[in-house]
C-alpha cells in the first residue's frame, strides 16, 4: 500500500504518460494519502498564472485564491468565470444542439436524441474556447449547478491544512 | 441422486429435525427465535435502536474481534465470503438457461438474523439490498408467529414492494439455526427467463399495471425440512412459459443456499457460534466504517447535481393492455448527492416525476440495490460490499414517484430502464469528487443504457411453448474513463461480470440464429476519451409459429450524459425486417444483411425485400413474426469524456480502422481529416477500407473548428433571455410540458425552483392537452396503496417524504448564484457524531 507516490509518479498521470499496467494498479491499490496535496502542486506548475489553486474543480476549471477571502473559478487559458460557489456555466458560452442537422454532425441517423425531446447544451470558456461540458437535457430545462465543493470543511476537517491564500503561495 | 447425496440429503433433514425440536422447545417457554430469547421482531427493533443511538451499527463502537486478531478476522470474513463465490460458481452448472450459466444472473448473501447482508457473492450483487428487506418484511410482519421461521424452512419472494428491482429476479431464503437460534439467512437470486407477465419473456413491455407483470410471490414459504411443498412445485412451473427452466433455476438457488448453510454450520462448529455472531456484526459495520472512510479519502465534501431522462413512447403502440396507458411517457430523474463532513453521502431524487401506466416503475428496494451494484464498481471496489454501505448512507425518493410509488397497482417488470438511467449523474458525482481530488484513475463518465432488450415467445424450433429473453444486453460499452477510452462491448452496470454469451449457446434456445454479431461504429459518446462502443446483432427467425418480439429501450433521449465536454452515447433505433426473401437469398447464395453498421448508408435495404421497419424509437409492444424475418439487437455504447478536439487525431483513425467511428463523423465530431487508400483492407472490425490520417488539414480544420466555436455560440446571459420567452410562451411539446407539470405536482422545491429560475409568474401554469390532464389526473388520484404495514427505522427516508414540505435529505436546487448553507443533516445517522472511523478500507 504506497502512503504516497513519488512526485514524478504523479507527474506522469496529470500528463497523461502511464502506462494500462500503472492506471490498473493505481486503481487496485488503497488509496494514497497525499494524492490532493501533489495533484494540487503539479497542476499548480502547469498553469501559466500564479493564483494558488484551491482545488482542481473540474478538466480545465481550478478553485482558485485571489485573496485569503476571496475564491474564483478560473480556466488554465487564465479567465476567470465567476465566484467558487457560483455556477461558472452562467458565465460561459452556449450553443444548443437542437435540430436535426446538429444532431448529424455527431450521431449517425435514427442514433441521436430527437430534437423536441432532448437538447444538448455544450458550454465552451469564453477565454479558449475550450469545449467544458456538454449537458443533455429536456428542452425548457434550468442550468444545472453541478458542483459545490465544501472547501472549509475539506481543508478544515478533512486535510487538516489551512487553505492556500496568494501570500501562502 | 448418488448414495452420498441420499445420505448428506437426510442428514441435513435429521439436522432440521432435530433443530425444530429446540426452537419448538423454546417457544413452549415463550421464547422466540432470535437471539436469548428475543422474537425477530424484538431484535430487529433493539439493533434499530442501538443503531440509531449510537451510529455505529448494532451499537459497536470498537470491532474487538478485528482488533484483538486482525489476520484471524479477515481470514474468517474472506472464508465466508469464499464459501459464497463457491455456491455461486458451483450451483450456476445446475441451471440450463445462458442467462444463469453464461451471463452469471445469480447471486447469493449472507444476512444476519434481522436480515443485514454480512457477505455477499460475486455476480448479480444488485440484491445485496434487495433479499434483506425480503427478510425484513417477514420479520416486522410477523412470520415468526405466521406461518412460522423454522429450521429447514425455504422461502420464495419475487415481489418489488417486498425487496427486489423486478418481479422476473426469484430469490430463494433459507434460515440458518444453531441451538434454538436463528444466527443468519442464506439468500440467493437469480433472473428467471418467465415469468407469465402478459407478454412472452421476463420482462414484458405491454402491461399498464402490475396485474400484467405475472407472478408475483410475496415472501412465501414453500417447503420444510428443505424440501418443497407440492401446492408449491404443481403451481408455480405452470405460472411461466418455461416451466422446466424455472425449475431448473430453483434448484440453481436450492443447491446454493444448502451450500451456504453447510458451510455456516461447519464454520460455527470450528469457531464457536459466539464468534460467528460478533463477526457477522463486526463485518456490518466494518463496512460502514470502511464506506465512509473511502469517500473521505477520496472524494470531496460538498453538494453535487444533475439530472438524467429517459423516454418511453407509448402513443400509438398496439397491444397496451389499456387505453390510458397508450401515451408517452419521460422519466425525470434530479439527482443531488450530498458529502457531508462525516463522510456520510445522501442522494435525494427530489423533483421526479410521477409513476406511470407502465412496467419501468421503481420500488425502493430497487433503488437502493440499483445504486449498491453501481457503487460497488467504484467507490466499494473490494471484497467488503454488505449492508454497511446501506447505513453509511441516506436516500431521498419522493412517495408516489417513480422512483418510490409505494402504490401496489404499478408495474415492475422493466424497473431498469428508469433505474439505469437515474442514476447516470451519481457516477458524475463521484467523478468530479475523485478529479477534485486528484484520484483521476476512478474517474468515469457513466455507463451505458443497458439496452435493446431482445424479448418474445411462441411455440419455438421444438414445437414447445417458450419464451426468450436474450442477455446479450449484459455486454454493454462502457463510459469513458479520464484516463482511458471506455471499454467498449464490456459489460453491464447490473452485473459487473456481464458478458454477451456465446452465440452458439443462445442458439441453443432461441430460435433466432444469428446472421452476424459486429462492433457498432458510432454507439459511444464522443469526447477526448470516447464512450465504449456497443455493438449488434443480426437475429433471423426459424421454425416458429405465433412468435412474438419486441424491443426495449431508449429512442428518443439518451439517458447517458458526457463528462467534461464529452458528449454523451447515442440513443437506440429500432430496425426489422418481416416477410422477407431471406429465405430465396439463402438458396440462390446471395448477399443478405448482416450488419447494419451505418444507419444511412441503404446497405441493409440493398440486401433484403420485405416490409421493412426503421424508425428511431427504443420500444416495442411484442409483435408477430415468422421464420426469415429480421431482427437487429443493438447494444448500446457509453458516454464520452472531454473536449473531442482533444483527442489525438491518431486515435481517431484508429477508431475508424476498430469500427468504433464511421469515417465521416472523423471530421465531423473530432476534427480529424483522414483519406481512404484502400476500399478493401480490413481492420479488426466489419468495417472496410484502410484510411490514412492528414495531419497538416487536421490542425487547419481543428483551428478553424475552435474559431467557428466562437463565432456560433453566444453568452448563456443572452441564451437565457431567448430560453425565458420560450417557456413564458409555452413552446415545448405536450410530453415535455407534461413532464414538468408533474414533478412540480410532486415537488414544491421543484416547482419553486423552476419558477424562481425562468422568473415565471406565481400563476404560471403549462398549457397541456386534455389528454394530458387526464392523465396527470388519473395518476395523482391513485393516492397510495403500500405494502408494508410495519416499515423498519431505516425506510423512514423513504417514507417520512411527502408528508411535509421539507425532506429529510435537503433540497438545494437554486436560482440565484449564491451558495446556499445546508441545514443541519437530519439523516438517519444525523445529529450523532461518529467519530473517526479507525478501520480502513
Amino acid at each position: 500500500m504506497p502512503e504516497s507516490y513519488p512526485r514524478e509518479h504523479i507527474e506522469d498521470l496529470v500528463d497523461d504518460n502511464l502506462e494500462w499496467n500503472q492506471l490498473h494498479d493505481m486503481m487496485s491499490d488503497f488509496k494514497d494519502a497525499d494524492r490532493f496535496q501533489k495533484v494540487r502542486d503539479v497542476l499548480q506548475e502547469r498553469v501559466d498564472w500564479d493564483d494558488p489553486i484551491i482545488i482542481p474543480y473540474a478538466d480545465h476549471l481550478y478553485v482558485v485564491a485571489k485573496s485569503a477571502d476571496r475564491w474564483v473559478i478560473k480556466c488554465d487559458c487564465g479567465h476567470e468565470f465567476c465566484e467558487h460557489d457560483q455556477n461558472w456555466k452562467a458565465d460561459a458560452l452556449i450553443n444548443v444542439r437542437d435540430t436535426e442537422e446538429q444532431y448529424l454532425e455527431i450521431y449517425p441517423e435514427q442514433m441521436h436524441p430527437h430534437p423536441d425531446y432532448m437538447e444538448l447544451r455544450e458550454f465552451f470558456c469564453p477565454g479558449c474556447n475550450t469545449l467544458l461540458e456538454v449537458t443533455n437535457v429536456m428542452p425548457g430545462y434550468p442550468l444545472i449547478h453541478e458542483f459545490e465543493p465544501d472547501i472549509e470543511t475539506f481543508y478544515e476537517e478533512w486535510i487538516g491544512e489551512p487553505i492556500p491564500t496568494p501570500e501562502s503561495a | 441422486m448418488s448414495s452420498t447425496d441420499q445420505t448428506k440429503t437426510e442428514e441435513r433433514r435429521a439436522d432440521a429435525r432435530r433443530e425444530l425440536a429446540n426452537v419448538r422447545e423454546k417457544r413452549q417457554r415463550g421464547e422466540g427465535i432470535g437471539w436469548n430469547g428475543k422474537t425477530l421482531r424484538e431484535q430487529l427493533a433493539k439493533l434499530e435502536d442501538k443503531t440509531e443511538a449510537t451510529g455505529h451499527y448494532n451499537g459497536l463502537s470498537t470491532l474487538t474481534l478485528k482488533r484483538d486478531d486482525p489476520i484471524r478476522y479477515e481470514q474468517l470474513y474472506a472464508r465466508l465470503r469464499g464459501d459464497l463465490v463457491t455456491a455461486r460458481e458451483t450451483s450456476k452448472e445446475v441451471s440450463a438457461t445462458p442467462i444463469v450459466e453464461q451471463e452469471g444472473e445469480l447471486c447469493y448473501g449472507l444476512f444476519t438474523p434481522e436480515g443485514d447482508s454480512i457477505a455477499v457473492s460475486t455476480g448479480i450483487i444488485v440484491h445485496i439490498h434487495t433479499m434483506s428487506e425480503a427478510i425484513k418484511f417477514m420479520i416486522n410482519h410477523d412470520y415468526e408467529e405466521n406461518p412460522k421461521i423454522e429450521p429447514g424452512d425455504i422461502f420464495v419472494n419475487n415481489d418489488p414492494h417486498v425487496g427486489d428491482v423486478h418481479p422476473c429476479d426469484l430469490m430463494t431464503l433459507v434460515p440458518i439455526f444453531h441451538d434454538g437460534e436463528l444466527v443468519a439467512w442464506a439468500g440467493g437470486v437469480n433472473h428467471v427467463i418467465d415469468t407469465g407477465a402478459i407478454g412472452p419473456g421476463s420482462m414484458n413491455v405491454s402491461q399498464a399495471s402490475r396485474f400484467g407483470d405475472g407472478a408475483y410471490y410475496t415472501a412465501r414459504k414453500i417447503g420444510e425440512e428443505f424440501e418443497l411443498y407440492n401446492s408449491w412445485k404443481k403451481e408455480y412451473p405452470a405460472k411461466t412459459r418455461t416451466p422446466d427452466f424455472l425449475k431448473l433455476d430453483e434448484r440453481t438457488r436450492m443447491t446454493g443456499c444448502l451450500m451456504i448453510r453447510d458451510a455456516v454450520t461447519e464454520l460455527i462448529g470450528s469457531i464457536g457460534v459466539d464468534t460467528f455472531k460478533q463477526l457477522s456484526r463486526e463485518a456490518v459495520e466494518d463496512g460502514r466504517r470502511g464506506f465512509r472512510k473511502r469517500i473521505e479519502k477520496t472524494m470531496l465534501p460538498g453538494t453535487y447535481r444533475g439530472a438524467s431522462f429517459v423516454d418511453a413512447l407509448y402513443e400509438g403502440q398496439a397491444n397496451v393492455t389499456r387505453d390510458y396507458a397508450n401515451e408517452n411517457h419521460l422519466m425525470h430523474a434530479p439527482s443531488e448527492l450530498h458529502v457531508r463532513a462525516d463522510g456520510s453521502f445522501q442522494v435525494s431524487f427530489e423533483g421526479a416525476n410521477k409513476w406511470g401506466w407502465h412496467p419501468y416503475n421503481c420500488t425502493p428496494a430497487a433503488i437502493q440495490g440499483g445504486v449498491w451494484v453501481m457503487l460497488t464498481q467504484t467507490v466499494i471496489p473490494n471484497e467488503l460490499v454488505n449492508d454497511g454501505a446501506y447505513y453509511a448512507c441516506d436516500f431521498h425518493l419522493p412517495v408516489g414517484s417513480w422512483a418510490n410509488t409505494q402504490n401496489t397497482e404499478t408495474a415492475h417488470a422493466y424497473a431498469w430502464h428508469f433505474l439505469v438511467s437515474a442514476w447516470a449523474p451519481l457516477w458524475q458525482h463521484l467523478s468530479r469528487g475523485y478529479y477534485a481530488r486528484g484520484f483521476w484513475e476512478e474517474i468515469n463518465a457513466g455507463n451505458a443504457n443497458t439496452s435493446n432488450w431482445l424479448q418474445g415467445g411462441g411455440i419455438d424450433q421444438f414445437d414447445k411453448l417458450h419464451a426468450v429473453n436474450s442477455f446479450e444486453a449484459a455486454c454493454e460499452g462502457v463510459g469513458a474513463r479520464y484516463v482511458e477510452d471506455g471499454e467498449p462491448h464490456a459489460s453491464a452496470v447490473w452485473n459487473p461480470e456481464g458478458d454477451m454469451g456465446d452465440a452458439e449457446a443462445w442458439e441453443r434456445v432461441e430460435p433466432l440464429p444469428f446472421l452476424g454479431r459486429a462492433v457498432k461504429p458510432n454507439t459511444g459518446g464522443a469526447g477526448r476519451r470516447a464512450g465504449g462502443s456497443g455493438f449488434e446483432s443480426m437475429r433471423t427467425v426459424k421454425d416458429v409459429s405465433r412468435w412474438l418480439l419486441y424491443e426495449m429501450g431508449n429512442g428518443y433521449m439518451t439517458s447517458d450524459g458526457g463528462l467534461f465536454g464529452g458528449y454523451p452515447a447515442a440513443s437506440g433505433y429500432i430496425l426489422n425486417a418481416q416477410d422477407t426473401d431471406l429465405q430465396a437469398r439463402f438458396e440462390n447464395h446471395e448477399d443478405y444483411p448482416q450488419h447494419d453498421l451505418d444507419p444511412e448508408s441503404g446497405e441493409f435495404e440493398s440486401k433484403i425485400d420485405g416490409e421493412i421497419t426503421r424508425r428511431p424509437e427504443g420500444i416495442s409492444t411484442p409483435k408477430e413474426f415468422d421464420d426469415y424475418d429480421l431482427y437487429l439487437n443493438y447494444l448500446r455504447g457509453g458516454s464520452g469524456l472531454g473536449d473531442p478536439l482533444e483527442r489525438e487525431p491518431e486515435a481517431v483513425l484508429e477508431d475508424i480502422h476498430d469500427g468504433y467511428v464511421l469515417p465521416r463523423h472523423a471530421k465531423d465530431a473530432y476534427a480529424v481529416v483522414v483519406e481512404k487508400v484502400d476500399d478493401e483492407a480490413q481492420h479488426n472490425s466489419a468495417v472496410h477500407g484502410e484510411y490514412e490520417l492528414d495531419r497538416e488539414a487536421t490542425e487547419e480544420l481543428r483551428a478553424e473548428r475552435m474559431a467557428e466555436r466562437a463565432e456560433k455560440a453566444q453568452p448563456v446571459s443572452e441564451w437565457y433571455e431567448d430560453e425565458r420567452e420560450r417557456i413564458h410562451d409555452q413552446e415545448l411539446i405536450d410530453d415535455v410540458k407534461k413532464t414538468y407539470e408533474s414533478s412540480m405536482r410532486m415537488s414544491k422545491q421543484f416547482s419553486d425552483f423552476y419558477h424562481e429560475f425562468w422568473e415565471l409568474p406565481a400563476d404560471f401554469e403549462w398549457d397541456l392537452s386534455e389528454k394530458a390532464q387526464r392523465s396527470l389526473e388519473g395518476r395523482f388520484k391513485s393516492g397510495t396503496k403500500m405494502k408494508w404495514d410495519n416499515p423498519t427505522h431505516g425506510h423512514e427516508t423513504w417514507l417520512d417524504i411527502g408528508r411535509d414540505d421539507e425532506p429529510r435529505v435537503p433540497y438545494t436546487w437554486h436560482a440565484d448564484r449564491s451558495i446556499q448553507e445546508l441545514s443541519t443533516p437530519t439523516a438517519s445517522f444525523g445529529g450523532v457524531t461518529t467519530g473517526t472511523a479507525t478501520d480502513d478500507d
